[in-house]
């Protein structure tokens, strides 16, 4: 019978299936990180639990960590105590840990690839729902909360039902100035945030064989802002010379004989997709986020839509909610939105193919006066790659302000975030109420939108710079 | 470690008619310092229940003496969408909510819920709109959840059935922690790993 990609990790990796259909999944590979894992080692202990497979599990600080000079530690109490809760679990169960000092630090869907952690055809897990970043590598990967996180330490495996296998298929190839993150806003825009419910989403067409591995990344991460489980792309030779070499990556003959393997990684023809979604990538413009959910999402081209032209009534009130909270009119231009603040940086877009489109757009300019910058790497070796390019003199040369690595402004748990009313351009990927600081207002764009607005100090088409 | 049991709840429900109600809306990441997993109720909803002054919003839901005692919440569709924290059905919990209903919810946060012993009902928009109605009456609004026979009762004696997946309703009932009954499976699991030892050497 014809499978799909979802259907050939997934039954690799069954472990058991009861009869209501409930199975227990074998989970290859584990990312720890300080905010969603103690109480998981708390209840290990309580239990007197021990960590399965140490070996499979690999920690790494970055939800809380300051991206200001940290040489000297971390002043904010909580955070210090969270991260110090880590350290000590990760001495006690034995488990590898990138401490905040680490030239390895960094967003653990940044490191898990960087490492070779993640490799193709393994099921991975992550008390983080942007997990969904590594099935860029053909690798099924899930967020999950502590309670899983627990399950795991303990039991190697997870019990899971079976998702419905969906297809997003982008067709032809992205424009000038488009990216993997305005392909995916586009793709959230097109089925809403719960368009995904209870489906893992495989990508393909065109524009995603396309995609170098680090967009693929992107658009994979924000795959659970469409709502689904997962999401993944079949491996390919990008995927393969991306990894080779990598510090956790097969070496020698292991090598030959896992490419050989990784290569059978893809759906079979004919096989059945219970959702199948098209687009044409030659339609797809830069977008950006008006409201309070990635799918209130325009081509920057367009205006604040209006409430009136809305018919459901749920909504109607929520999009009248949104436009409160964001502080917007219907029917203004999306290019006269002005910022106060830019964030680039994130799991979704910190990478270094995300700086270089960063910096060239930057290059030899200056942020707006009345805007504040923030260019956080999403670790320390990419932090080390881009200032090898140069990259970090284009940025503070152009007024950015260069950080250390870590989550940072994304979700506000340090101390970057908005102040009450203040509005970003930012290439993270939620724009939620508050989620970049209490009544802050999020626009989520690209890292080539994102530095394009910090300069001209408002939301602007990145097409006007001519970069290519 | 047992999980708290769920198997007949009578309580007053409150509505909470809002779509996409996100995990930063639930409970806000600058309240997830904490190594512990208790003592979140109070950051539940904080945001909406809360103003920039720390006083509580007289207008919202949770805030009206008629709702004080909610252990019930109707709300929107795709409830819980977002973040994987468990800090948001910690938070509930911790306030007092045992059970949620909605047209759905997010997955990650569906599957969190129920590890902390939280019953997530979904039912069609319809029959959402017609208990959020009766949840509107305020403190007279109790209604009677029951697990076993998979049925709301609401005030005004209106049976509404449900569906659940058997293994959460059969955990739910009876409080257990999967840990301990995937433990059970340890064998296969050993067997599990020394075929992958084999068939994928490079793992």
């Amino acid at each position: 019978m014809a499978t799909t990609l979802y259907d050939k990790i997934w039954d690799a990796h069954l472990v058991d299936q009861r009869e209501d259909g409930t199975c227990l999944l074998y989970i290859d590979r584990h990312l720890v990180h300080e905010v969603t894992s103690p109480q998981a080692f708390e209840g290990l202990r309580n239990s007197s639990r021990k960590v399965r497979r140490p070996d499979l599990t690999l920690a790494v600080a970055d939800h809380n960590v300051p991206t200001t000079d940290r040489s000297k530690g971390i002043d904010d109490e909580e955070s210090r105590i969270q991260i110090e809760a880590l350290d000590k679990n990760c001495l006690d169960f034995g488990i590898e840990l990138y401490g905040m000092n680490d030239i390895r630090q960094g967003i653990c869907h940044v490191i898990g690839p960087e490492q070779g952690f993640t490799l193709p055809g393994t099921t991975m897990v992550c008390g983080d729902s942007h997990t969904a970043t590594h099935g860029a590598f053909g690798c099924l990967a899930f967020g999950i909360g502590t309670s899983e996180v627990e399950h795991v330490l303990a039991t190697q495996t997870m019990i899971q039902t079976k998702a419905k296998n969906m297809r997003v298929t982008v067709n032809g190839s992205l424009p000038t100035g488009v990216t993997a993150k305005d392909m995916i806003l586009r793709i959230i825009g097109e089925i809403g945030t719960a368009g995904g419910t209870g489906s893992v989403i495989e990508f393909s067409g065109e524009a995603v064989s396309e995609l170098t591995i680090e967009g693929r990344m992107t658009m994979c991460n924000m795959t659970i802002e469409g709502g689904a489980r997962a999401g993944l792309v079949a491996p390919d030779q990008k995927t393969f010379d991306y990894l080779m070499g990598r510090p956790k990556s097969p070496k020698g003959a292991s090598w030959e004989t896992a490419i050989d393997y990784w290569k059978s990684l893809k759906s079979d023809d004919g096989a059945k997709f219970e959702i199948e979604i098209a687009l044409d990538a030659e339609d797809i413009a830069p977008q950006v986020t008006w409201g309070t959910s990635p799918e209130d999402v325009l081509p920057i081209t367009g205006r604040v839509p209006s409430p009136n032209n809305e018919s459901d009534t749920n909504k109607k009130a929520k999009m009248q909610r949104s436009l409160d909270y964001m502080g917007l009119e219907p029917g203004m231009l999306l290019e006269d939105i002005k910022i106060d603040k830019m964030f680039i940086g994130s799991c979704t877009n910190s990478r270094i193919e995300d700086l270089r489109l960063a910096a060239k757009v930057a290059n030899g300019q200056k942020v707006a006066d009345h805007v504040d910058a923030l260019v956080v790497p999403g670790s320390g070796l990419v932090k080390e790659q881009a200032e090898k390019e140069g990259l970090d003199e284009i940025f503070v040369s152009a007024g950015f302000d260069w950080r250390e690595p870590g989550c940072s402004m994304c979700l506000a748990m340090n101390a970057d975030k908005l102040q009450p009313g203040e509005r970003s351009a930012s290439t993270s990927n939620r724009n939620f109420e508050g989620r970049q600081g209490p009544g802050g207002r999020t626009h989520l764009v690209s890292p080539a939108m994102a530095a394009a607005a910090a300069i001209k100090g408002h939301l602007v088409d990145v097409r006007s710079f001519n970069i290519d | 470690m047992s999980v708290k049991k769920f198997d007949k709840l009578t309580a007053v429900a409150a509505p909470l008619p809002l779509i996409n109600v996100d995990t930063d809306m639930i409970i806000p990441a600058r309240f997830l310092k904490t190594i512990k997993r208790t003592g979140l109720g109070q950051s539940l909803f904080h945001t909406l229940r809360f103003d920039e002054n720390g006083s509580e919003r007289e207008d919202f839901v949770l805030n009206k003496s008629a709702y004080k005692d909610a252990k019930i919440l109707i709300t929107g569709a795709n409830f819980g969408c977002g973040s994987s924290r468990e800090h948001a059905p910690w938070a509930l919990d911790d306030f007092g909510i045992r059970c949620v209903i909605a047209p759905d919810f997010a997955d990650i946060f569906f599957n969190n819920s129920f590890k902390n012993g939280i019953l997530l009902i979904k039912i069609p928009q319809k029959e959402v709109d017609d208990l959020m109605e009766v949840a509107e009456r305020g403190a007279n609004s109790t209604m009677t959840v029951d697990l076993e026979t998979q049925e709301i009762i609401s005030s005004d004696g209106k049976s509404i059935k449900f569906e659940l997946d058997p293994f959460k309703k059969h955990c739910l009932l009876n409080g257990l922690d999967d840990i301990g009954l995937t433990m059970e499976k340890e064998k296969k699991i050993g067997t599990f790993e020394e075929n992958q030892k084999v068939t994928q050497p490079w793992l």
